[in-house]
């Protein structure tokens, strides 16, 4: 789960690291009252998920009311590469000496902690990776032993972090730390982390991402997942409890597990389809988990055929035909089926989907994935 | 010949007493796997259709000399299950809890590399292993698992998603092609156990003759693989990719498979294994296929 910036900001206070005073506005009323309280100048900054808020347009800078009320009139509603701006953040704008990047992340390859810093912060850490490589100190950090505040300093000495900066470097990074472990973060990220003129090391922006499977541990958590952006499909997805993410195109899919999923979508892709979504029923594919999966993808209007991908394993064939039928008398499809039913009992539950009394039309059985997929991208092209 | 289980591992389930452990261990059993006890704390003295259950894994190995451990264990427990296995002397881990956090994961993960370097851990979020015939340890259906055959070739299959696994072990059966082990090596950020390790371990398998690799997008597991193959693998290998059409930045339900900031794609993965010699279906039925035409031409 990606959290806005404001949210961040939050996350990160609650380790002890410092962010600007502000708070987050969803009307130009609430912003002013915002930036009064915290000081003029203030920042306006647009709260969306998408790098690039700067030179559309989503950041300004106010002296006074009257510029905040002028900039958060704008801001608020624009459309920043398909994200329309809902929520504001109002902080007081900071003097600003040097720029630095800090991140932490899990490296997968090395199955330790990454730990990326940069004296040069501020602009798109992909573009100093490319351009100037060695302005990047990357430090694996073993889980077991942590992160100690002399190798944090150490790390900044390396990345020629200035000495007048180092201890509040070093400091600022022990706590990121601690917030992205104890935070269960899956990337905990300042750019930029701000040197000013008084001296003081503080974190101008927040990009937080948490790991979902450690939701259960963080009841503060609650409050972020309520400002998700889901369209709504993902959303009756969500409250369904299913594995969805809605794509554009219009074959809907449902497959058991994730792999198996993945895969479908790309042999609809292959055989010159598109998928709607990605849906993972799990294994026990059920009547009312079927149900429910055919209920989303029929909320989807561009959905114009359902390919239903199934491999038996321990659930054998003729449960999950069952399933089929029963579900698809609960839901009123706009759409037909095509069904690939494959592994243990799949015979069975051929027959059973066969002698259930559905017409081809709605229901159209293909003994394998590639056939299946072609039979249900030619009802999706209106063939 | 196998690799990591065969007809003498002894499996103790950790959570033998709940709904996945019962459920999948009793399986695991009638399958011929040597199940030989379970533990649950609390409730050591009960059984489970005749399998002992014991408070600790301590105890279930002092009483069974169990070498294996199957954890179907929710989350929250699964973490200390599997530090408690490797303390208790089990050398051979399997865990199928699926959503335990990634930060609980790296630290397992080390804490077995550092305090218990013997242990192998499988998993977590995976279906398991099996060398038909011998042994299935986790969740796969042993009756889709062709037997390997004496005189071979026998093929090895190693994946990243579960109904892939069974997937593939479908399509061999369908074309009558023996497994030596089907390893299930897990969709999670932190494997414990790798591509790499497996392919090791085929390759030095007189039972295995050639290979079929099942990846996904994310990570950089697959791209290590090719590394390995192309300095250690001489078996013949095919392979295929899921998530070619993944958009980036959206996890595709495991919690690894996610391509981002343009790495992990499913195009790198497979131009990667390509070049080291790896034949590159691209759905899994053609990976079978391949298979198919590698064993034809071994025979």
């Amino acid at each position: 789960m990606d959290l806005f910036e404001y949210q961040g900001k939050q996350y990160f206070a609650k380790f002890g690291i410092p962010v600007s005073a502000g708070g987050v506005a969803v009307t130009v009323d609430e912003a002013v009252k915002v930036a009064d309280a915290s000081q003029y100048p203030v920042v306006v900054k647009a709260q969306v998920q998408v790098g690039g808020r700067g030179k559309a347009g989503g950041i300004k800078l106010a002296n006074n009311a009257d510029e905040v009320r002028l900039h958060a009139g704008n801001i608020l509603g624009m459309d920043i590469k398909g994200h329309v701006v809902k929520r504001i953040w109002v902080e007081h704008a900071s003097d600003i000496d040097e720029e630095y990047y800090a991140s932490f992340t899990l490296d997968r390859a090395a199955k330790k902690h990454l730990l990326m810093l940069s004296a040069q912060g501020g602009v798109e850490i992909e573009e100093v990776a490319e351009k100037d490589p060695d302005a990047i100190v990357k430090l694996h950090i073993n889980p077991v032993d942590g992160l100690s505040e002399k190798v944090a300093r150490q790390a900044a000495v390396d990345a020629k972090i200035p000495a007048k900066a180092l201890d509040g470097v070093a400091k600022i990074l022990v706590q990121l730390y601690d917030c992205f472990t104890a935070g269960d973060c899956d990337l905990a990220e300042i750019n930029p982390l701000i040197l000013k003129p008084t001296g003081e090391v503080h974190a101008l922006d927040a990009k937080v991402s948490l790991d979902g499977n450690a939701e259960y541990r963080h009841p503060e958590w609650a409050e972020y997942s309520a400002t998700e952006e889901l369209d709504d499909r993902e959303q009756l997805a969500r409250e369904k409890g299913l594995q969805y993410i809605g794509l554009s195109g219009t074959v809907g899919i449902i497959a058991n597990g994730a792999g198996l999923a993945m895969s479908t979508l790309d042999v609809v892709n292959q055989v010159g389809g598109t998928a709607a979504n990605f849906l993972d029923i799990g294994g026990g594919a059920n009547a009312d988990q079927m149900a429910a999966a055919l209920e989303v993808i029929n909320f989807d209007k561009e959905v114009k055929s359902i390919f239903i991908n199934i491999f038996g394993g321990i659930t054998r064939g003729e449960e999950v035909a069952k399933g089929i039928v029963e579900a698809m008398k609960r839901v009123d499809l706009r759409a037909p089926i095509v069904i690939r039913l494959d592994g243990t009992n799949a015979e069975e539950g051929r027959e059973i989907l066969a002698s259930a009394g559905i017409p081809e039309s709605k229901l159209l059985s293909k003994p394998t994935m590639l056939e299946a997929a072609r039979a249900a991208v030619a009802l999706a092209n209106g063939k | 010949m196998a690799i990591f289980v065969n007809e003498n591992t002894k499996v103790i389930v950790q959570g033998l007493t709940g709904g996945q452990g019962k459920f999948h261990g009793l399986r695991n059993r009638a399958y011929g796997t040597n199940v030989v006890g379970g533990v649950t704390p609390g409730k050591g003295g009960q059984d489970v259709e005749g399998i002992p259950v014991f408070d600790s894994v301590a105890d279930a190995v002092k009483a069974t000399g169990a070498d294996a451990s199957f954890i179907a264990v929710p989350p929250k427990a699964a973490a200390a299950a599997i530090l408690e296995a490797a303390k208790a002397g089990i050398t051979f881990i399997v865990c199928i809890t699926e959503g335990i956090p990634a930060q609980d994961e790296a630290k397992v993960f080390n804490t077995l590399v550092r305090d218990y370097p013997k242990v192998r851990l499988l998993g977590p979020n995976c279906p398991g292993i099996i060398s038909p015939g011998k042994c299935n340890i986790g969740i796969t259906a042993g009756e889709i698992a062709e037997l390997p055959s004496a005189k071979g070739p026998n093929v090895g299959i190693v994946s990243r998603s579960g109904t892939l696994t069974y997937q593939a072990l479908y399509e061999l059966k369908q074309q009558g092609i023996g497994v030596s082990t089907c390893v299930g090596i897990g969709g999670d950020p932190v494997p414990g156990t790798s591509f790499v390790d497996c392919l090791a371990e085929f390759q030095n398998d007189p039972e295995t003759h050639a290979i079929i690799m099942i990846g996904e997008i994310g990570g950089s597991a697959e791209e290590e693989a090719a590394e390995f193959i192309k300095a250690n693998v001489t078996k013949p290998m095919s392979a295929y990719i899921a998530g070619v059409t993944a958009p980036a930045g959206k996890k595709m339900g495991h919690a690894g498979a996610i391509v981002s900031g343009g790495k992990g794609t499913a195009q790198g993965k497979m131009d990667a294994l390509r070049e080291a010699g790896v034949q590159i279906g691209l759905n899994p039925t053609e990976a079978g296929s391949l298979m198919a035409e590698i064993v034809k031409g071994l025979k």
